[in-house]
């Protein structure tokens, strides 16, 4: 017997339903365009599963809240948009350096500052990359319709369990207010990663911080038999603060590799006709529903065009992208800012200067009108 | 049982100055926990940033060293999450009332079962020396070489009207008060707030006339008196001490726990 369920919902209640899918036990929030409906629709959902909704007093009190809550057992989540993920970031750098699992929703909208709170944006990419100071690895993921927005976020529980991390879903204001169709999965359906938790017994010393062959670190709820310490500080196995060389350097290598090392494993992308594509646009989010929109359309006049959407953006997968761009001459990114993943193509592709822009930043959805415009600009054919 | 059993001897020698009186606070709330007879896998310790969040480090009991100031929201998660722990929340007056001060009212204001406890001895001592909140007029400090031109901060009176339903204030010189203030703040039911002043002989003292710590206790005798009592009529500041608030109000998970049910869990 099938049990999905078919609806008709905005992002934002694809992102809860997910959110819920996945296991969530805990949310802390704040209230924020255009990320609000998340909030609300926990608020009337999450309670009726046992779960825990709160409403802190800025977005810092909601990422520190889920922190807290997560170091019990819980999976937890927390949403927002540009300003208040500016809030968050501190607290992200904490949940990287004290490796607990939590998963942060930024609705993008314009920037900087208060920007244009009800209108799209893709301005997030990089601060969703290097928001937080100091060297670290994150995980960001992204999705163009519905149907990605519910995988993406159970995806983002699981990546966030299995390599104890924050993890960051930059999701956009058209996705999000927009209302398309979403099958609802049967539990089950989709795999759910649950918390690794120790096997060493009470009596026994656990530490927290010492990783397993296979690197990964079980945990131990507060409120269990195991006490031990947690510290944004740089730490021995044992979560003491600790300013030894060899700890210190042997802690950041472990936090960066063990995401970086298995950027493979982690990045998921979707491939339309690169077998024999001459120009490859690469986009993600509500950009690469335009983008598809125009492949198609140039195809059928003929064009060798083909197209990646990017569904993780950090760790960027530039190994894969090398590989599937070397054949192409044009390689086209479209995104909504002013120019933020087109670097990291160029950096990572055999001819740069074959990477070209194609952006809009004033607020309105980029068009396939406007992406054929430029297109016909790179490939010599006029305006 | 002694209470160094609740102590993490394998991380000391600890990280305070000489004279510095974060060691009394810790004393007197061990005191108030081994009196209490609280199971330790039942206690989360949740601090923030500055020479007293340090304390965390040192107690044998779940611990989390957060960021500067948002203790209380870390300790809001944990304790929403699992009411049934312990939570005591050590902070310093700069991380409670300057950085964290957002987070303090509203914590009171929820009536939070959570136990702050904020160490103050008037000075940002990890940093070196600069004035905070409470450090109050016509004082010195690095970053206030010409003397602090802003009055500080009354803890009791921004707890009471903030909404917690147990404040108190006390000193290390009144450790034996302080204890017993420890020990029903632990109890209560609710948001609790008690206030410690306490001394910093290394930049607090050293900058405003009082470099020894003898001296500093001294003062905290001198220029306190028990709510309740007349003060002493003295040259300088008199602060109140004792208990101020002690109400039995709804807490916090309590009425979460209630919604809970009107809704109907399915």
């Amino acid at each position: 017997m099938n049990n999905s369920e078919v609806k008709l919902l905005q992002g934002n209640e694809v992102c809860a339903e997910a959110a819920i899918y996945a296991g969530l036990e805990f949310f802390a929030g704040y209230p924020i365009t255009p990320s609000t409906e998340i909030a609300e629709t926990l608020s009337y959902k999450l309670p009726k599963k046992g779960g825990r909704f709160i409403q802190m007093e800025d977005e810092i009190g909601s990422i520190c809240a889920i922190i807290g809550a997560s170091l019990t057992g819980k999976k937890v989540m927390t949403a927002t948009s540009g300003p208040g993920f500016s809030l968050m970031q501190e607290a992200i750098g904490y949940a990287i350096m004290t490796e607990i699992p939590c998963v942060i929703v930024n609705v993008q909208r314009g920037g900087p500052s208060t920007g244009l709170p009800t209108r799209v944006s893709q301005g997030d990419v990089m601060q969703a990359r290097w928001g937080t100071h100091g060297d670290h690895a994150i995980i960001a993921l992204t999705a163009s319709n519905h149907q990605d927005i519910f995988t993406t976020t159970v995806e983002a529980f699981n990546l966030a369990e299995t390599y104890r991390t924050p993890v960051i879903l930059l999701y956009d204001e058209v996705l999000a207010h927009m209302r398309e169709q979403v099958v609802i999965p049967e539990p089950g359906e989709i795999p759910l990663v649950e918390r690794l938790i120790t096997s060493v017994p009470k009596g026994t010393d656990y530490h927290p911080y010492f990783p397993r062959e296979d690197g990964r670190l079980p945990m131990s709820d507060f409120g269990g038999v195991h006490r031990y310490n947690v510290t944004g500080l740089y730490h021995d196995m044992w979560g003491f603060p600790s300013d030894n060389p060899e700890i210190t350097n042997e802690l950041i290598h472990h936090l960066v590799h063990k995401i970086e090392n298995r950027t493979i494993n982690i990045t998921r992308m979707k491939e339309y006709y690169l077998e024999d594509a001459e120009t490859i646009l690469i986009s993600y989010g509500a950009s690469a529903r335009s983008a598809i929109h125009i492949m198609e359309d140039r195809r059928a006049v003929g064009m060798s065009i083909g197209m990646i959407e990017l569904q993780t953006l950090w760790p960027f997968p530039e190994a894969e992208i090398r590989k599937k761009c070397a054949k192409a001459k044009y390689i086209v990114v479209v995104e909504m800012n002013m120019g933020q993943i087109v670097h990291q193509v160029k950096a990572c592709v055999d001819h740069p200067g074959w990477v070209y822009l194609v952006n809009r930043v004033d607020g309105n959805l980029i068009t396939p009108v406007d992406i054929k415009r430029i297109l016909r600009i790179i490939q010599g054919k006029g305006i | 049982m002694s209470i160094t059993t609740y102590l993490r001897k394998r991380f000391m020698p600890h990280i305070w100055c000489a004279g510095c009186g974060n060691g009394i606070v810790l004393n007197s709330l061990l005191r108030a926990v081994e009196k209490l007879n609280l199971d330790r896998n039942n206690i989360v310790m949740v601090s923030g940033i500055g020479c007293s969040s340090r304390m965390q480090g040192y107690v044998d009991f779940h611990t989390l060293h957060t960021i500067h100031g948002r203790a209380l929201a870390f300790a809001t998660g944990v304790k929403l999450a699992r009411p049934e722990l312990d939570i005591i929340v050590p902070m310093g007056d700069g991380d409670a009332l300057a950085i964290g001060g957002n987070h303090f009212i509203h914590a009171a204001r929820r009536n939070i079962n959570l136990t702050a406890i904020i160490l103050n001895n008037r000075i940002y001592g990890m940093t070196g020396g600069q004035y905070s909140p409470m450090t109050g007029m016509d004082k010195f400090a690095t970053t206030a070489p010409y003397g602090t031109i802003v009055p500080s901060f009354d803890t009791v009176e921004l707890a009471k009207a903030a909404g917690a339903s147990f404040v108190a204030r006390s000193t290390v010189y009144h450790v034996l008060h302080l204890t017993n203030l420890l020990e029903k703040a632990i109890k209560h039911k609710g948001f609790t707030v008690v206030e410690v002043l306490t001394q910093c002989p290394t930049y607090y003292g050293r900058k405003n006339g009082m470099p020894e710590a003898p001296e500093m206790m001294q003062w905290f005798k001198d220029h306190t008196f028990q709510r309740g009592t007349e003060p002493k009529k003295i040259e300088g500041e008199m602060i109140e001490i004792g208990l101020f608030v002690e109400e039995q109000r709804e807490e916090y998970c309590e009425r979460y726990e209630k919604s809970l049910q009107k809704v109907g869990k399915v």
